[in-house]
C-alpha cells in the first residue's frame, strides 16, 4: 500500500544522497585514472590561443542585474498565481463558496492587470534591449 | 514507516537513476545518428554493431583525459558547479508518473517513485536551483569569456523559467492539483480528447515547449554554450569528466522536459487499453517521451540559433505575454463552463 | 523519527548560518545562505507546510539569492581583509543589546502554549498547504494581496529608475 503524508518526502533525501555520491564518484575517477602533466600554457585562461589580456574580475554590464530583478518580481507574481490556480476549480465546485466565484476570478484579474502595467513599463523603457 | 516501503523506494530510485543514466548516454548516440541521417550522412557506426558501444567509448575517453584545473580558478566553486547542475537534473525523476499501478507477485506497485501533493512545485524548485551551477561555472573559471557566457546563460535561463512556470498555470486551473499523478488521472477518458493539449491548452503547450527548449539550452537557444560563440561560453575551461557532467545534465534536463510535457499536456501514460493491461501504460509513456525527444533533435538539425538579444527579446516580449494570455483565457473558460 | 530529521536539518541550518558570518569571500557567504534556506525548507516539510517549503526554494533560494549572486559577480566584490575599526565604542553597546534580544526570544519561546499548535494537523487543508494558503489569501487577506501587486509595481519602477543613469 502506498504511504501518504509527510513520509512521502523521504525519497527526496535518498535520491539527493544517491545523486551526490554519484557526482562525487564521477569527479574522483579522473583524478585516479588520468595522467596529470601540467604545463604553463595548459593552466592559463583560454582566449582563442592568444595571451590573456586583462583580468577576468572586471565589472560587467548592469543589464544582468536588471534582468534578475525583473525576474524576481515576476516570479513573485507566479508564486501568487500558483495557489490561486489550484484552488480556483475546487472553489468553483464547492457549494460552500458559491457566492465567491466571480470574486475569486476578478481578484486575480486585477492583480494580473496591475502587473501587466509593470511589464509594459519594463518593456517600453527598453531595459531588455541588449544591443544599446 | 516499514522497511519494505523503504526497500521499494531504494529499488525504484536505483532503477530510475540507472535507466536514466543509460538513457542519457544513448540519447547522445541517437542524436548523433539522427543528425547524421538528416544531414545525409551516417552517424557514428564503427564502435560495436551500429555504433552501440559508442557511449562506452566516450565514457572511457572522458575518464582517462587529463583533468586540468586552471591555476587562477577558484578551486572549490570550480568543482562544485558541475555537481550543482547535475544533482538537480537527476533529482527530478522521482515524482514523474511513468505508468499506472502494476501488480507483481500479489503486490501492487505504482509506477512512480514517490507521490506528494506539491510535485509540480518540486520540479520548479529544482529548475530554480539549476541556475547556480551555470553562474558559478562561469565565475569560478576566472576567464572573461567564461564569465560573460555564464552570466548570459543564467539570464537566459531565468527569463524562460518564468514563461515555463506560467505556462503550467493553465494546466493547474483545469486539473486543480499540483500532484502529477492526479494531473495524469484527470486526463483520462474520452479517447484521448481530454488530454490537456486538446482540452483548452494548445497555447499553453506551445509556450511550454519553446520555454523548455530555452531552459535546456537547446538550439535555437543554445548561444551561451555553442562552440563557435564566445569560445564555448561557461564551460570553456572544463575538461574530462566535469565537462561530461555538463552534457549529462543537459540531456537529463531534455528527458525531464519531454517527460514533464508528456505528463502535463499529453496524457502521461494514458492510452487505449490501459485499464485491462496496466503494463501498457509504461509503453505509452516511453513512446510519447521518445517522440518529443525526436522533435527536440529534429529542431536542432533544422534551425539556426538566435542571437542573444533576439533571444531575450523573444522571451520577455512574446513568450511571457503569451503565457499570461493563456492563463486569462483558461480561467475565463473554466469560469464559464462551471 | 521526526525528531531525528529535525535535529539533522537544524544542525545543518545553524552550521550554514554560522558559515555566512565566518567566510571572507562574499560568494561563499551567499551560497551558505542558500544552504540555510534549503535546511529550513526541509524543516517546513516536517511541519507539514509543504507549499511553504516549495515556495521558499522557488522564491528565496531560487530568485532572491540568484539576484545576490549576480550582484556579487557583477560588482566583483573583493574578499574582506582586516580593516581598522573606527568606532570602538559600539562594541560595548552591542553585547547588552544582544543579551536583551536573547532574553526576549527566550521569553517568547517559554510563553508559547504547546497545546494549541496546529502543526500535527495532517489533513489536506491544514495551515501551510496549498488549499489553506490559496483560500485565505483571497478571502481573509484580500487587501494585503492586492496591495502586494501595487508594491511589486513600485519595486519594478524603482529598480528601473535606480539602475539607469541619465542619458542612458
Amino acid at each position: 500500500m502506498e504511504p501518504s503524508g509527510t513520509v512521502n518526502y523521504l525519497p527526496i533525501l535518498i535520491v539527493f544522497v544517491v545523486a551526490s555520491t554519484l557526482a562525487a564518484i564521477i569527479i574522483l575517477i579522473p583524478q585516479l585514472l588520468a595522467r596529470s602533466r601540467p604545463t604553463t600554457t595548459k593552466l592559463m585562461p583560454y582566449e582563442c590561443g592568444v595571451e590573456p589580456v586583462g583580468t577576468a574580475r572586471e565589472r560587467q554590464s548592469v543589464k544582468f542585474y536588471l534582468v534578475a530583478m525583473v525576474f524576481l518580481l515576476f516570479d513573485i507574481e507566479a508564486v501568487f498565481l500558483l495557489p490561486w490556480a489550484v484552488v480556483f476549480p475546487q472553489v468553483l465546485k464547492d457549494p460552500a463558496y458559491s457566492s465567491l466565484k466571480y470574486v475569486f476570478y476578478g481578484e486575480m484579474m486585477v492583480f494580473m492587470a496591475v502587473l501587466l502595467v509593470g511589464l509594459v513599463y519594463v518593456l517600453r523603457k527598453g531595459i531588455l534591449e541588449w544591443n544599446r | 514507516m516499514t522497511t519494505d516501503i523503504l526497500l521499494e523506494w531504494i529499488i525504484k530510485i536505483a532503477v530510475v537513476i540507472g535507466i536514466l543514466l543509460t538513457a542519457v548516454a544513448y540519447l547522445v548516440l541517437i542524436e548523433r545518428r539522427i543528425l547524421g541521417f538528416i544531414q545525409l550522412r551516417v552517424g557514428p557506426n564503427r564502435v560495436g554493431p551500429f555504433g552501440l558501444l559508442q557511449p562506452a567509448a566516450d565514457g572511457l575517453k572522458f575518464m582517462f583525459k587529463e583533468d586540468i584545473i586552471p591555476l587562477t580558478a577558484n578551486k572549490f566553486l570550480y568543482v562544485l558547479a558541475p555537481t550543482l547542475i547535475l544533482v538537480p537534473a537527476l533529482m527530478t525523476f522521482i515524482v514523474i508518473p511513468y505508468g499506472d499501478s502494476i501488480t507483481i507477485f500479489g503486490r501492487t506497485i505504482p509506477l512512480h517513485v514517490t507521490r506528494f501533493d506539491v510535485g509540480l512545485l518540486y520540479l520548479l524548485a529544482l529548475a530554480s536551483i539549476g541556475v547556480y551551477g551555470l553562474a558559478l561555472a562561469g565565475w569560478s573559471s576566472n576567464n572573461k569569456y567564461s564569465l560573460i557566457g555564464g552570466l548570459r546563460a543564467s539570464a537566459q535561463m531565468i527569463s524562460y523559467e518564468l514563461a515555463l512556470g506560467l505556462s503550467i498555470v493553465g494546466v493547474l486551473i483545469q486539473a486543480g492539483s499540483l500532484d502529477l499523478v492526479k494531473i495524469v488521472e484527470a486526463q483520462g477518458g474520452w479517447y484521448g480528447l481530454k488530454w490537456h493539449v486538446f482540452y483548452f491548452q494548445p497555447l499553453g503547450y506551445l509556450v511550454f515547449f519553446i520555454a523548455a527548449l530555452a531552459e535546456t539550452n537547446r538550439i535555437p537557444f543554445d548561444l551561451p554554450e555553442a562552440e563557435a560563440e564566445l569560445v564555448a561560453g561557461y564551460h570553456v575551461e572544463y575538461s574530462s569528466m566535469k565537462f561530461a557532467m555538463f552534457f549529462m545534465a543537459e540531456y537529463a534536463n531534455m528527458i525531464t522536459s519531454a517527460s514533464l510535457g508528456t505528463t502535463l499536456f499529453w496524457g502521461g501514460w494514458m492510452g487505449p487499453g490501459v485499464e485491462r493491461w496496466p503494463a501498457l501504460s509504461l509503453v505509452y509513456f516511453i513512446v510519447k517521451v521518445a517522440i518529443f525527444l525526436f522533435i527536440f533533435i529534429w529542431i536542432r538539425s533544422t534551425m539556426p540559433r538566435f542571437r542573444y538579444d533576439q533571444l531575450m527579446r523573444f522571451g520577455w516580449k512574446v513568450l511571457l505575454p503569451l503565457a499570461l494570455l493563456n492563463i486569462v483565457i483558461t480561467a475565463t473558460l473554466v469560469l464559464i463552463t462551471s | 523519527m521526526e525528531k531525528a530529521l529535525f535535529i539533522v536539518f537544524a544542525v545543518v541550518a545553524v552550521a550554514a548560518a554560522l558559515n555566512i558570518l565566518f567566510q571572507r569571500n562574499p560568494l561563499y557567504s551567499a551560497l551558505s545562505l542558500v544552504g540555510t534556506l534549503m535546511a529550513l525548507s526541509a524543516i517546513y516539510i516536517t511541519l507539514r507546510a509543504q507549499f511553504i517549503a516549495a515556495i521558499q526554494i522557488i522564491v528565496y533560494a531560487g530568485a532572491i539569492m540568484v539576484l545576490f549572486v549576480f550582484v556579487i559577480m557583477l560588482l566583483n566584490a573583493p574578499k574582506e581583509g582586516p580593516h581598522i575599526d573606527k568606532q570602538k565604542g559600539l562594541r560595548y553597546l552591542a553585547i547588552p543589546f544582544a543579551g536583551l534580544l536573547l532574553a526576549e526570544a527566550f521569553y517568547v519561546i517559554r510563553s508559547v502554549d504547546l497545546a494549541e499548535m496546529p502543526a500535527t494537523d495532517s489533513s489536506s487543508r491544514a495551515v501551510g498547504t496549498t488549499w489553506s494558503v490559496g483560500t485565505s489569501l483571497f478571502t481573509d487577506y484580500l487587501l494585503p494581496f492586492e496591495v502586494t501587486s501595487v508594491l511589486i509595481l513600485m519595486a519594478v519602477v524603482g529598480a528601473m529608475v535606480l539602475a539607469r543613469r541619465e542619458g542612458d
